[in-house]
């Protein structure tokens, strides 16, 4: 009896294992078949989210020519500031469109515009007619009035627009914020 | 329990949920007896910031509109008009204070505890991720407050990517949202603010708070028992088994003190000193601003202005990955030896050098002696002192230091720019011929005033230069000239 019983056991359990076993290859087969498909479908969710943000991290020059004001309200051998918006604004981007520079008119019609961007970190420098520096509030740089570096830690002079006099106005080409990486002209970078 | 309604109640919520089983895996874990010690508070009291910065957060979201052309007005909006809403902008700043500097005593007490050694060295990295993404949050929440020193805070964060090689630009656009400062970077800041930095820390969060259950908490060090690795873990379960005793009740109550402590804290300062800004509007045409990051950035403010100009990139941009690269590795280079602070002088020597540097830079930084004081040439007074008994030549030197704005960098009797020297005792230091020169050549941080000066101009200038020392000092001497008298 004990040995019919155990074989009998015996059988039983192998007959278990074997239906374990077979359906642990397909639930494999599944689980392979499952994570595959989601690889795939992770991928249609997660290009085009990534493409989405990092859309911004290619840049196509959008810079236009924008107009300063007419040459009548710049007077020869004086440096003043002009704002302009920037070409490429959007209706919720309030004051933030509204770029500045600094406008040096050497004589007739010949021009020098700079950013209002300290070549240093991006502080907006100020222009000081008597002492003929533009300074620097944050730390410390000083420009010439032909925007060459006078002292402190910038790396280089200001950052200059290219400009044109077009209908008795005043142009230049921009639309982006310079940095070292990107100035203003193309000759620079 | 008396009553047996309430009775079943528990016994049923305890049969579906199994709080027990819960409430013995994690609050009621079994710690060691140590660890009930005033150092040991600082982990929780920066998840209880967390916790506060969460509440008040959203409840600003409630008004604040993340859109640049109105981010401003909705601030002064909470400001002024809606009720309480200076209060919570307060307790937002105050928390956010409060969390940066309970984490940093946080990561100081671990670190002089040894609690990033072996097998804690997980731990210890998500530690450190966390102490970076609410430093992160510090940034982006400043950027939040979308105000002028936002704004320019903006473009020096520009200024830095573009120093990088190569995607130095591309970066400069990924991080604006798009070509210039504008509706775009506050938007993306808000998402990064309030979703993507916040989502980051709760899963980090979480994953720091399992390894102290599954690892343990590091028991207070004692000095002369070094960690080896194939000691310590059946070490610290022997000392658990034999007097490990629950972390609640017998451990919470200094953690809960302290909590108590760090809420009345941010609530006090938020009464007393009220919300941080907005400062002015973010115009960029309002150019007549100095920007200035908040405290926690003042240090990095200060360096960039104190660096020499040739290393400024470089250390710029590989400085911090270096920095945290050490910070975050600690434990896969020193994970085993002497934990105690008492058995480890370069621990406690870099704890101290890392808090005095950040200090002293952040004490300059808010007083900024590099920046030219923009005011200076049509405020400060000239001493009567100076101008009493001059010649005319000399006055109208004293009048052109002004009109030429040199006080925007150089002080007289103690009131001007401090970037160069104060001019007080200039007669004393330099020769006419040498001021002549420093003036029309500059030198150092000084420009050229050649152009912008008449000679007679440089002649008056020099004449009021030459008057400026203490009647008991003698004047400069040229020592060429000097000697050559003598022979």
């Amino acid at each position: 009896m004990s040995e019919m019983n155990s074989d009998c056991g015996c059988k039983k359990a192998a007959l278990v294992q074997d239906d374990i076993r077979e359906p642990i290859s397909r639930r494999n087969l599944m689980l392979k078949i499952g994570a595959g498909l989601n690889v795939i479908a992770g991928a249609l969710v997660g290009v085009p989210l990534v493409g989405y943000v990092l859309s911004a991290f290619s840049r196509e020059p959008k810079n236009s020519w924008v107009r300063l004001g007419r040459l009548t309200e710049f007077r020869e051998g004086e440096t003043r500031l002009a704002v302009y918006r920037n070409p490429v604004s959007q209706p919720w981007d309030g004051d933030t469109a509204e770029i500045p520079c600094w406008v040096r008119r050497i004589e007739g019609e010949s021009f020098q515009v700079f950013a209002i961007n300290c070549t240093h970190l991006g502080c907006p420098v100020r222009w000081f007619e008597q002492s003929r520096l533009f300074m620097c509030p944050c730390h410390g740089g000083a420009f010439y009035e032909d925007g060459s570096h006078a002292s402190g830690p910038p790396p280089r002079g200001l950052f200059e627009y290219e400009v044109k006099v077009e209908d008795g106005e005043l142009r230049v080409f921009g639309g982006h914020l310079p940095t070292l990486a990107e100035p203003l002209r193309k000759e620079e970078s | 329990m008396r009553n047996p309604m309430l009775k079943s109640i528990a016994l049923w919520l305890e049969d579906r949920l199994h709080i027990a089983n819960l409430f013995e895996s994690t609050a009621g874990h079994k710690v060691p007896p140590s660890t009930n010690s005033w150092f040991y508070v600082f982990g929780s009291g920066t998840l209880l910031c967390f916790v506060l910065q969460i509440i008040t957060g959203t409840l600003l979201a409630f008004v604040y509109v993340p859109s640049a052309s109105q981010a401003w007005t909705s601030l002064q909006y909470l400001n002024n008009e809606q009720f309480l809403g200076w209060f919570l902008r307060a307790m937002h700043n105050w928390g956010s204070i409060f969390m940066v500097a309970i984490m940093s005593a946080h990561l100081i007490q671990t670190f002089l505890f040894g609690a990033y050694k072996y097998p804690r060295e997980l731990t210890w990295v998500s530690g450190c991720v966390l102490f970076l993404c609410t430093l992160g949050m510090a940034f982006t929440g400043q950027i939040l407050r979308f105000d002028q020193d936002a704004y320019w805070g903006l473009g020096i964060g520009a200024s830095i990517m573009g120093r990088v090689p190569f995607v130095g630009a591309n970066l400069v656009h990924l991080m604006l949202g798009g070509p210039i400062i504008a509706a775009q970077t506050l938007s993306r800041f808000f998402s990064l603010h309030v979703f993507i930095v916040p989502g980051f820390i709760i899963a980090l969060l979480s994953l720091h708070l399992r390894l102290v259950l599954t690892k343990g908490i590091n028991e207070y060090p004692q000095a002369g028992h070094a960690v080896r690795k194939d000691s310590y873990e059946a070490e610290y379960e022997e000392m658990i088994r034999k007097t490990g005793v629950p972390f609640v009740p017998h451990v919470i109550g200094k953690d809960l003190i302290f909590s108590a402590l760090v809420m009345t804290g941010v609530v006090a300062c938020a009464l007393v000193f009220g919300p941080m800004g907005p400062s002015g509007p973010p115009d960029p045409t309002l150019i007549h601003t100095a920007p200035k990051p908040d405290f926690y950035f003042l240090p990095i403010f200060a360096a960039l202005a104190l660096l020499p100009p040739y290393m400024e990139t470089f250390l710029l941009l590989v400085a911090p990955v270096v920095g945290i690269a050490i910070l975050v590795l600690l434990p896969f280079y020193s994970g085993t030896g002497e934990k105690s602070y008492r058995q480890r002088p370069i621990a406690v020597v870099v704890v101290l050098l890392a808090l005095l540097t950040a200090g002293l830079l952040a004490y300059s930084g808010t007083y900024a002696p590099w920046s030219p004081h923009m005011e200076a040439w049509r405020r400060d007074v000239t001493p009567a002192v100076y101008l009493k008994g001059r010649s005319p030549l000399e006055l109208q030197g004293a009048i052109l230091i002004q009109s030429k704005q040199c006080r925007n960098c150089h002080a007289l009797g103690e009131e001007g720019g401090l970037r160069g020297p104060a001019l007080d005792t200039v007669a004393t230091r330099l020769t006419s011929d040498q001021l002549v020169r420093q003036v029309i050549q500059g030198s150092g941080n000084m420009p050229a005033y050649a152009k912008n000066l008449r000679p007679a101009e440089v002649t008056a200038l020099v004449a009021f230069l030459e008057t400026l020392r203490p009647t008991y000092q003698p004047a400069a001497r040229d020592a060429n000239t000097h000697s050559a008298d003598k022979r």
